[in-house]
């Protein structure tokens, strides 16, 4: 059975501001579904000593001194801007899509 | 549908209520890169590869935010987790340069805390912290077109230097029985939580730059029937007004969405769980996003980051760095102090009670330090449009002003000029009084000249104060004052007037 339903990845695709095709959706719930039930195995074979991890290698804290470094320059910052305006980014109106 | 009244809303139902308060912290530089941390810089020029989100770049945690993170918890009373990491939440505005928000998730660094919240009459009300974590803020954006507003602009302009300024953000628990109390109790909960994070020193918290935004969630529920606890009756649906960003605006948020509820479901309709938008112009509230679809945040681990896990010897040193609780360290100056309410109020307002303990600190009166703290030095600060903290004058010196003045060295009138010299740096107050020449003339001979002087350039006055008319020898300490630029002892200057007319003062 899989996990994960054509729904489902409408749903994220559509979070992820992803535009899909209903073939993309029909060929790619099939494939992700397949990656997101081999990933489950993992959970059959881990017991309940092993802990959930999301930083494998044991270290912490690394934090930094409270310095300030050179920002960038301005134009610099903008430069990969596709519009810029009064030394700001320009964007498309923002609630377009949900006013 | 009619329009309910906050008093009405309040007696059909029963409040339950929660806020979010985000409090930027005063660090040097941003959360996670070393961009300074400034207000007012042009735009765009606070920013690099880590906080404009560009590929490759890697942050790093600021370890003074970690500090300043802690210590507020602990001043919550929070516990603080031995190990906590940040996650990403994910979500597509422009404002947000990375499309995710560096935040805090399920191992949030501060959880489980109470606060104590003084009212205005006394009472006082435990508020149940639930976490407080550290986040990185986003961008400003400019709306261009339309209104100026975010509702039919044309497009908007990014600034980034605040993307990414060091954020705790703190929750409480869902705040019940409060009644017809609960604007109030929103209000003083804000309130304490800025003063806790000045008393601190590690935010301005000043609302009105935005350093301290609260987000207000209020539902309503129907009281309890006869039998039933009150407890058992499931919360209603909530809104969250966001951005509500003064005391005054909290306590009017609350009154309008309970009035709004309360008419809504009053009329048998449903109150829709949603952001809403505060509007300081009308006191009222329109709907943003709405929560069910808009807010699927996808939270996973941050995997560029380590975990925070701060070693319990260094959480112990913070405690002992936790200032006294703002309403009870008011309540103890009051009393030591022997401030008046409205004295105590104004000191509270003007930001002074920490300049006036230290003045007194440094061995003068209560009310001495008061005195030039409120009165000429707030005068100053005003004249100057800056904080009184921000003058360039110290406890210390105001307290040695106010030795000269009580040791009979300076009057009033001298201290204040000599104050004037202190605060165009021309030195201590000791300093300023030899460089300026201020001492009180006290050295009787001169006295007597200058009094003999002004007696012989107005002969009536001496007749007058004869004939019992003793007030005329005020026209005579005035023209001895104005002769000794201000300088002379002006009992003194009376008491010589007296002798010189043959009568007993």
């Amino acid at each position: 059975m899989s996990s994960l339903e054509r729904s489902d990845v409408a749903r994220l695709a559509a979070l992820a501001r992803i535009e899909m095709t209903d073939a993309d959706l029909d060929r790619l719930s099939g494939q992700l579904a397949v990656i997101v039930d081999a990933v489950a195995k993992v959970a059959e074979v881990a017991g309940e000593d092993v802990p959930a991890t999301s930083h494998p290698i044991p270290m912490a804290n690394i934090h930094r001194a409270d310095e300030v470094r050179p920002s960038l320059a301005q134009d610099a910052a903008l430069s990969g801007a596709p519009e810029a305006e009064d030394g700001r980014f320009r964007v498309p109106q923002i609630l377009g899509e949900e006013a | 549908m009619t329009t309910m009244t906050y008093a009405q809303a309040m007696d059909e139902f029963d409040p339950v209520f929660g806020i979010e308060v985000h409090v930027e912290l005063n660090t040097r530089t941003k959360m996670f890169c070393g961009c300074a941390n400034e207000f007012g810089a042009e735009p765009n020029t606070q920013v690099c590869p880590v906080c404009l989100g560009l590929p490759g770049a890697m942050p790093v945690t600021n370890e003074k935010a970690v500090e300043s993170a802690i210590r507020l918890g602990l001043a919550l009373g929070c516990s603080i987790r031995e190990s906590s990491r940040f996650a990403r939440k994910n979500y597509f505005y422009p404002d947000l340069a990375k499309d995710y928000q560096i935040s805090q998730y399920d191992e949030p660094t501060c959880y489980e805390g109470a606060l104590d919240v003084v009212l205005d009459d006394g009472t006082v009300v435990e508020i149940g912290i639930e976490r407080a974590h550290m986040e990185e803020d986003a961008g400003k954006n400019t709306h261009v077109g339309g209104t100026g507003g975010i509702q039919g602009a044309d497009y908007s302009l990014v600034d980034y230097n605040r993307g990414g300024v060091p954020l705790v953000e703190i929750v409480t628990k869902p705040i019940t029985g409060m009644g017809d109390r609960t604007a109030e109790v929103a209000r003083a909960y804000v309130a304490t939580i800025r003063d806790i994070v000045r008393a601190l020193g590690i935010s301005d918290g000043r609302m009105e730059q935005g350093s301290v935004r609260a987000d207000v969630n209020l539902s309503l529920r129907p009281k309890a029937v006869a039998g039933e606890s009150q407890d058992d009756v499931p919360f209603g649906k909530r809104s969250e007004t966001k951005n509500v960003n003064s005391l005054r605006a909290i306590e009017r948020a609350v009154h309008f969405e309970a009035a709004r509820q309360a008419s809504l479901l009053l009329a048998g309709r449903p109150v829709v769980q949603e952001t809403r938008h505060w509007h300081e112009d009308t006191s009222s509230t329109t709907p943003g996003r709405s929560k069910e679809e808009a807010e699927d945040y996808r939270y996973f681990p941050e995997p560029d980051l380590l975990p925070v896990q701060p070693a319990r010897e260094w959480v112990e040193e913070l405690r002992g760095t936790i200032p006294e609780h703002p309403a009870k360290m008011r309540a103890r100056l009051r009393e030591e102090w022997g401030f008046s309410d409205l004295e105590m109020r104004d000191a509270v307002a003007a930001d002074a009670l920490g300049l006036i303990a230290s003045t007194v600190e440094a061995g003068t009166t209560a009310q001495s330090a008061r005195k030039w703290w409120m009165g000429e030095l707030s005068r100053v600060a005003n004249d100057r449009e800056v904080a009184l903290g921000e003058l360039p004058v110290t406890p210390a010196a105001v307290a040695e002003l106010q030795g000269l003045v009580d040791s009979g060295k300076i009057n009033d009138k001298l201290a204040r000029q000599a104050l004037e010299g202190v605060l165009a740096g021309e030195g201590s107050p000791t300093e300023v009084v030899a460089s300026r020449g201020l001492e009180v003339v006290s050295d009787d001979s001169a006295l007597e000249k200058a009094v003999d002087d002004a007696l012989a350039a107005q002969p009536d006055v001496l007749a007058k104060i004869q004939d019992g008319k003793v007030q005329a020898a005020g026209a005579i300490v005035g023209a001895v004052m104005k002769a000794t630029r201000g300088q002379a002892d002006a009992a003194r200057v009376r008491e010589i007037i007296l002798q010189r007319a043959g009568v007993e003062g």
